[in-house]
């Protein structure tokens, strides 16, 4: 700890003081000695600290970003290219009608608390997600499971109600992650798992140190201890940065500060991708938008291009449709709703909705408050007045917005990889979209082979965006700010966790 | 002047009461579900049911109240929700931090405001003396948060001398500590350096006008040495008051700071709490802060009644 923390001062002074650093080399990784350019230890900034380190019973993205991949793993993983690979299993094979996926296990695997890794940790982790222990209302992507079988100390076999693609997808998410039975007291405070790093400690709302574990079965990370540090201001983290206080801005949320390191030697920018869709939601139960034609209005209304270009400095993808490109159905829609505010004068006369008055409810978050103001104006240009009322994130628009649905439009960074069918395929969701046209299409594609699953897809999000169901502005970049050193980011956030394990030091 | 101190205990008492009160109630007015807040947007209606009754926010509100109320006088807070963490503890950290910052900025702002508010005041009708006044009120006009960010930028940033954030306790690295402190103690006591040179100047002023001081300077004292040894403690009363005013100000003030340069203080964790509904949490804290308010104006009062013999001696005569 206290070695830790003088290295960072160390650091910070050397830094500071003069441009040494940047020829310094890598020392022997993993030596006894601190060496003055830290290269053994690696400090990451973030924003939106975990509330604590249990994700089976609390919500949000923080919890399995600091430790999904890196202390929990799972059977198996999504790589930095949207696809699934093998983790804790070696592999996996399914029976003939689809229903019974057979995992062989990787042997030699230990929990950081020293229990062996087995088939039955396999039971033990699915069951308990279908159990009460868990209240994360993700559970209900495990409710497909029928029985858990196991084999052998390395088989096991899951028993699934019905074909689906997605579920050895969520796999890979929170919900599949392996927990010993002996290692789930107090997940709050402590996280047991087979990952390569444990949690030394743990301050609410300011950092997490971890530590690489010796007996880690996989490659070792590149640096003996890495810490996560938590800001809640997009200011405070380039601040730090450049000041020597931690390496990398991961996820960096003002792009106009980014000026500050673009050009320079010291520093790196990398533009990865999100699976984050920036979402102007717009609530199809209440008018004016149970109206078809006054949402496709909306969608001819906004030059998405413009909007990403005043309010993210140009940082993004336009997607067209809400889908990342990291998912298998993807394809470009752009095209569907191109900027014409001729058209949506003449969709909103038609729709006899001239001149309307509208609620913006926008969350307090930086994106949404930069995005809100150029829609505003481009909504003005089409005749619609659009009144922004501000709503405290999370707390009164989860109230609001998500729970009561008590608004006409709004918008919101929807995180969740492959949450297209989350948004759409129910009708009781936030934003109120009648489903009954895409229902049967999505649990076909859903039980289909791969061919089928990603054509049926693609037949369903064609139709949400048919009926602009929602307007998906643009993809969320993951922008990340680093000393111009440091190697091994996954740039692309297109898994929950932030794998820190491949991060080190040139 | 024992009757007076028992009245100052009984107010301090009741005003904490229904502080508690207020503070429970206000909270309870803004929107936003705590178990929601918790379980996110993927949970069902059955599950935020769950979750409301494992918090108690179900249960009449006066039972909740009593719940938490009952235990401040132990000092037990309750366990965060989100955190699942002993409150008391956690704020008790925090306080160390916030005090620390709080206390040096303090001793900062009088270590300035003393000499230069008398000196002001000696020389009040030359150049020196405006030029101290002037300084003192741009001083005021520059809110703290705002000589934050300037001194961030300069010291460290432009010039790199202190690191821009962060916080290392003086146990564990001194050497650390002081680098860290020494910007947002700096920018805290901008400010309160600047109003309190101005009352020192008043007060101080007041004092030299008076016949007393006349008088020591008629027998030959020095004004610096009259000042010195009649006037002072005469000059003390006002500023006492308003630096302990200012003493809960700075507190608040501190909030603001410590956002500023990333200091896990209480107003962190009160933004934190706040933004989270964590309920027990920002109850717990905003009791801490009151408390220390209604604490450091009733020690004001005691202070008083010892340093001034004249209200010790009026508390005296009401007595009697």
């Amino acid at each position: 700890m206290s070695r830790a923390r003088t290295l960072t001062l160390t650091v910070s002074t050397l830094a500071v003081a003069t441009l040494a650093l940047t020829s310094c080399t890598a020392g022997s990784s993993g030596g006894a000695t601190a060496d003055p350019a830290g290269t053994d230890s690696i400090t990451v900034a973030l924003t939106g600290p975990p509330a604590n380190l249990d994700f089976t019973t609390t919500a949000g993205a923080a919890i399995p970003q600091a430790l999904l991949g890196n202390v929990y793993e799972g059977l198996v993983q999504v790589n930095q290219d949207g696809e699934l690979e093998p983790l804790l299993a070696e592999s996996w094979s399914l029976s003939d009608d689809r229903t019974v996926v057979t995992f062989t296990l990787r042997s030699g695997v230990t929990f950081s608390n020293g229990a062996d890794f087995t088939a039955e940790d396999v039971k033990f982790s699915i069951d308990r997600v279908k159990s009460d222990a868990w209240t994360s209302g993700l559970k209900t992507k495990m409710d497909i499971v029928e029985s858990v079988n196991v084999l052998s100390d390395t088989e096991v076999e899951v028993v699934l109600s019905r074909p689906s693609n997605v579920w050895l997808y969520d796999m890979a998410t929170r919900v599949g992650a392996m927990f010993d039975e002996s290692g789930v007291a107090d997940l709050a405070n402590q996280a047991i798992g087979t990952g390569p790093f444990t949690v030394e400690s743990w301050k609410p709302n300011e950092a997490i140190d971890m530590a690489a574990r010796s007996d880690y079965w996989g490659d070792a990370p590149k640096v003996s201890t890495a810490t996560l540090k938590y800001f809640a201001e997009a200011t405070a983290t380039t601040n730090a940065l450049q000041s020597g206080d931690v390496d990398v801005i991961y996820n960096m949320q003002a792009p106009a500060l980014l000026s500050a390191f673009e050009g320079k030697p010291e520093f790196q920018v990398l533009n990865g991708e999100s699976t984050g869709e920036i979402v102007l939601s717009m609530n199809n139960r209440v008018a004016p938008f149970d109206d078809v034609r006054v949402r496709q209005a909306v969608m001819h209304a906004i030059d998405r291009q413009a909007v990403m270009d005043a309010a993210w400095n140009g940082n993004g993808t336009l997607v067209g449709a809400p889908v990342p490109p990291s998912d298998p159905y993807y394809e470009d829609l752009n095209g569907v709703y191109p900027f014409d505010p001729a058209k949506a004068k003449e969709l909103l006369k038609e729709a006899g909705a001239e001149g309307v008055s509208i609620t913006f409810t926008v969350p307090t978050r930086p994106y949404a408050t930069a995005i809100s103001e150029i829609v505003v104006a481009q909504l003005k240009d089409v005749g619609i007045d659009a009144k922004i009322a501000s709503a405290e994130f999370p707390a009164v628009w989860l109230d609001e917005v998500f729970t009561k649905h008590d608004y006409q439009m709004s918008i919101i960074l929807a995180v969740e990889q492959r949450d297209v069918l989350t948004m759409f395929n129910n009708p009781d969701y936030y934003i109120g979209y009648d489903n009954s046209k895409i229902a049967d299409a999505a649990a076909a594609a859903d039980q289909a082979d791969e061919a089928g699953y990603i054509s049926g897809m693609k037949e369903v999000v064609r139709t949400i965006v048919d009926d602009a169901a929602s307007n998906t502005l643009f993809l969320f970049p993951n922008t990340v700010v680093a000393k111009a050193e440091v190697t091994g980011i996954p740039a692309n956030a297109v898994s929950e966790g932030l794998f820190l394990g491949d991060i080190g030091w040139n | 002047m024992v009757m007076r101190i028992l009245t100052n205990l009984a107010r301090f008492i009741i005003s904490i009461i229904a502080a508690s009160v207020m503070v429970f109630v206000v909270l309870r007015l803004i929107p936003g579900d705590p178990a929601q807040v918790v379980l996110g947007i993927d949970a069902s209606p059955e599950l935020l049911e769950a979750k409301r009754a494992e918090l108690g926010t179900d249960r009449p509100l006066i039972v909740q109240y009593w719940d938490w109320a009952s235990g401040l006088p132990f000092g037990d807070f309750g366990t965060s929700h989100l955190t699942q963490q002993d409150i008391s503890p956690m704020v008790l950290d925090k306080l160390q931090v916030s005090l620390i910052l709080v206390l040096l900025a303090m001793l900062l702002a009088v270590i300035i405001a003393i000499p230069f508010g008398t000196f002001a005041a000696m020389r009040h009708n030359r150049v020196s003396g405006a030029m101290i006044s002037a300084i003192s009120q741009l001083g005021i006009a520059i809110p703290g948060f705002l000589a934050g960010l300037l001194l961030v930028v300069v010291f460290s940033l432009q010039l790199g001398w202190f690191p821009a954030s962060g916080w290392t306790p003086p146990g564990m690295d001194f050497a650390d500590f002081l680098s860290r402190v020494t910007l947002p103690v700096v920018a805290l006591a901008s400010v309160q350096a600047a109003i309190l040179t101005r009352y020192v100047r008043s007060a101080v002023l007041e004092v030299m006008s008076e016949d007393y001081l006349r008088t020591a300077r008629a027998k030959g004292l020095s004004p610096l040495g009259a000042l010195l040894k009649h006037g002072l403690r005469n000059a003390a009363i006002p500023v006492i008051t308003v630096t302990s005013i200012q003493l809960a100000a700075l507190i608040i003030g501190a909030v603001v700071i410590e956002r500023v340069f990333v200091i896990p203080g209480l107003g962190s964790m009160l933004l934190d709490a706040v933004g989270n509904r964590d309920m027990l949490t920002v109850q717990s804290v905003v009791m801490v802060l009151v408390g220390i308010t209604l604490f450091v104006n009733l020690m004001v009062d005691v202070l008083y009644t010892v340093v001034d013999p004249r209200i010790r001696n009026s508390a005296r005569g009401s007595r009697a």
